[in-house]
């Protein structure tokens, strides 16, 4: 358990922008992960993402992590932001554009 | 697996009795949800922490019997 706790510090410590999802960006297998992808397309920025549905100490694991009980879950610098109702609240107040603002994007790459 | 949406209102209510909960059902499955939770608790709470406290009122069903919830909360204006 704190293994896998381990293992999901490093990667949400080593990547600016990281997303737990089900399934890849170009197949997502989930409408939620779908959803989450598509908000961070549009945001264009570089982004690391997780697919749950290929390790499944880390699909349980990042559940008590959070303490947040679905996926999609994005991270940015290390701190849990929320699922994809929150990454759509946050998108369309403009919040997460300012959480990202300094991040690099995926066209500077 | 399906999941009456009064249930998921009652279970809310229970927790956050001074909410206003809607609910509707996305798909007309009875298995696709979208809830929106106004509450004067969530004052001065994260995002997050606002659903978090939604998804303790519903009891560890969020992820499980519940899969498709799609929720947004806020603070009466």
């Amino acid at each position: 358990m704190t293994d896998v706790n381990n293992r999901i510090s490093e990667i949400v410590n080593s990547n600016d922008v990281v997303l737990f999802m089900k399934g890849t960006p170009l197949f997502p297998q989930c409408g939620f992960s779908s959803r989450a992808i598509a908000i961070l397309d549009h945001l264009g920025v570089t982004y690391e993402s997780v697919d749950v549905l290929q390790d499944m100490d880390i699909r349980q694991g990042i559940k008590s992590f959070s303490e947040w009980p679905t996926i999609p879950q994005l991270y940015v610098k290390g701190e849990f932001v929320g699922g994809s109702d929150i990454m759509m609240e946050m998108f369309e107040a403009g919040e997460l554009q300012q959480l990202v603002a300094d991040v690099k994007t995926s066209g500077a790459a | 697996m399906a999941m009456p949406a009064e249930e998921i209102e009652a279970l809310i209510r229970a927790a956050l009795p001074d909410a206003e909960v809607t609910i509707t059902d996305l798909a007309g499955d009875g298995d696709h949800y979208a809830a929106h939770v106004v509450s004067p608790a969530f004052r001065g709470m994260t995002r997050v922490a606002q659903h978090k406290m939604v998804y303790e009122a519903l009891g560890g069903r969020m992820g499980g019997e519940l899969h498709a919830l799609q929720l947004t909360t806020a603070v009466p204006t």
